[in-house]
């Protein structure tokens, strides 16, 4: 199943113009900074704003086909919304929240299970409480869980987690990743938080101007250098593997591939599945093994392009470990020339320290 | 309390619960198109919505007198229909107190619902409600205390109403002689204190429906504060 989008429309100064062609499966990220257009595009996507010419289907259903006059309205498209703030209804305590959207569709249509929802989202002690009693965080909880017993077929988050602080934010994204892992419901989340993105995404879809920069597989965009910039807080790849085993010296390993990567100690059991994200700044190249190094990732690597950094004198360097794993280099031209560094080239790529997602 | 004077108690409560629930049907519809529409009208609209607040009730009851009247417009009609004539009837009176209320039940409606914003509406069309499933079920829940207020002053505007009264119904014991026009009979005839009994009550009344009106928005407001 794919998603087929086309949205254009032009307003005062601005002008969205976007072409989206989207997998049905999975978390999609729309990335972008603030005024990019990735909300207006989400609204689109619900009917929660009609834009003129402009086209929307999932799977083989249309929603939207202005040059045929189609539109569907929000409340007769199988969506499930969940805005920055959680906006839940106030006239109502958790659990009729919950049963706001689950009661208004067909019971053969219900194919996510209350219960299940409830206990995946940890609400079971909150169903009684009103909206104003909850934290920003239960909140957005209950949110999402309202949305999901829509049973919808594809659901929309707008910067769920923008409006929390910190803390809150890492009690709920394991939630997510839940939802992830045990729905088969294909979501599109819009963030401007790169932590966010390279945490849950599949897919990602960068957006600048109202314009698609690029879309396609996380690791595959996050390798093109053109697009580094775009990604507010530096170039950096995504390694995904297997806690492995927990070491000595506080330490654990993960494994992706025929490697094997040392991180700080993890509380995971073993056989978690994990992301770790690698800055650019954090890799340097070595012609020869080291071996009297205080850096204890090190692995052989073929360059595969070299490419203009972010600012003058700097090159970003894609080193490729084997056919799924790529790692990003950010290294000073004066070293690339004068160690003669070239795509073909054999390298070790040392790995200074990794950001566990 | 004289026999006469609680029929016209009885006939003054009977039409302001008639005038509050017409008010009610008719302002609903005006006050939630004004609070949601984008349009270049709602500045005129609006205007002729307040317009009874400002007129004196003698002018607004003139021409009701002539609009309803047996050549008007509307009297025409209502004798088409074979409902008879309506000044000097309940129904006469009835339709102008409720012109006359209009801005008082329109205007604490359209708050209300402006104070709800655009998001729990989107958010219950993302929920698969309906629009008109949505106002029964988001907006006037939420809108609670906008109604509220929209009752109380409709039915207590309409209780003390009287030059409008006047000009459309006159003074017609049983039919159309409600307090306010009773209040000014018994003041005319001097007797001060059935005037005092009528005028004392209708003090305390709107006193206690005011409190009612101020303690559930105080209320409202502290809880809409999340």
């Amino acid at each position: 199943m794919a998603i087929v989008a086309k949205f254009r429309v032009e307003r005062e100064g601005f002008t969205l113009d976007m072409a989206l062609n989207l997998p049905a499966t999975g978390i999609t990220a729309l990335y972008g900074a603030s005024g990019s257009g990735k909300t207006t595009c989400l609204r689109a996507i619900a009917g929660l704003e009609r834009l003129p010419n402009s086209f929307f289907q999932i799977g083989t259903e249309v929603w939207q086909d202005e040059s045929n006059g189609i539109f569907v309205p929000p409340h007769q498209r199988q969506i499930g919304y969940v805005f920055q703030e959680a906006s839940l209804f106030p006239h109502l305590d958790v659990a009729a929240n919950l049963q706001f959207g689950q009661k208004r569709i067909a019971a053969a249509e219900r194919q996510v299970s209350e219960s299940h929802i409830i206990e995946l989202l940890g609400l079971k002690p909150l169903l009684k409480r009103s909206p104003a009693a909850l934290s920003g965080g239960e909140r957005q909880r209950v949110a999402i869980a309202r949305a999901l017993l829509t049973s919808p077929q594809l659901l929309l988050m707008d910067e769920p987690l923008s409006a929390l602080d910190r803390a809150l934010k890492q009690e709920i994204l394991p939630y997510l990743e839940r939802l992830h892992q045990e729905l088969a419901i294909p979501v599109i989340y819009v963030s401007h938080a790169a932590d966010e993105v390279t945490r849950l995404a599949d897919h990602l879809v960068l957006i600048d101007g109202g314009e698609v920069k690029a879309a396609g597989p996380i690791k595959q965009v996050l390798l093109d250098h053109q697009h580094a910039e775009l990604f507010n807080d530096g170039a950096s790849s995504v390694i995904e593997g297997q806690i492995s085993g927990h070491l000595e010296h506080y330490a654990s390993e993960l494994r992706f591939g025929r490697f094997a990567l040392r991180l700080s100690q993890q509380d995971h059991p073993v056989g978690q599945q994990l992301r770790c994200r690698v800055f650019a700044s954090d890799v340097s190249v070595c012609l020869t093994q080291p071996h009297d190094t205080s850096i204890s990732n090190i692995f052989p690597a073929k360059v595969s392009s070299v490419g203009d950094g972010r600012r003058p004198g700097e090159k970003l360097v894609t080193l490729q470990l084997d056919q799924q794993q790529h790692l990003l280099a950010q290294l000073s031209s004066h070293s690339v020339e004068r160690l003669q560094i070239h795509p073909g080239h054999h390298v070790w790529a040392q790995v200074k320290s990794v950001a566990v997602l | 309390m004289s026999g006469v004077d609680l029929t016209v108690v009885w006939l003054t409560l009977k039409l302001a619960s008639v005038v509050t629930l017409l008010l009610l049907v008719i302002a609903t519809p005006v006050a939630w198109w004004l609070s949601q529409t984008q349009s270049k009208l709602k500045p005129a609209v609006s205007a002729i919505f307040a317009i009874p607040l400002v007129l004196p009730p003698t002018v607004l009851g003139f021409y009701l007198l002539l609009l309803l009247g047996p050549n008007g417009p509307a009297g025409q009609l209502s004798a088409g229909l074979g409902l008879g004539t309506l000044p000097f009837s309940f129904a006469g009176i009835a339709i102008a107190c409720a012109v006359h209320s209009l801005p008082f039940v329109v205007q604490p409606l359209q708050n209300a619902f402006e104070a709800i914003g655009k998001r729990p509406l989107e958010v219950a069309a993302t929920l698969r409600a309906s629009p008109w499933d949505t106002f029964w079920h988001v907006v006037v829940p939420m809108a609670r205390p906008g109604f509220f207020t929209a009752i109380v002053m409709g039915f207590c505007h309409s209780i003390g109403e009287f030059g409008v009264v006047l000009m459309i119904g006159g003074n017609i014991p049983g039919e159309t002689r409600v307090l306010s026009v009773e209040i000014y009979n018994h003041v005319e005839a001097m007797e001060y204190s059935q005037a005092h009994w009528l005028a004392g009550g209708m003090v305390a009344f709107s006193f206690v429906a005011l409190l009612a009106i101020y303690i559930i928005n105080h209320r409202a407001n502290r809880r809409g504060t999340l």
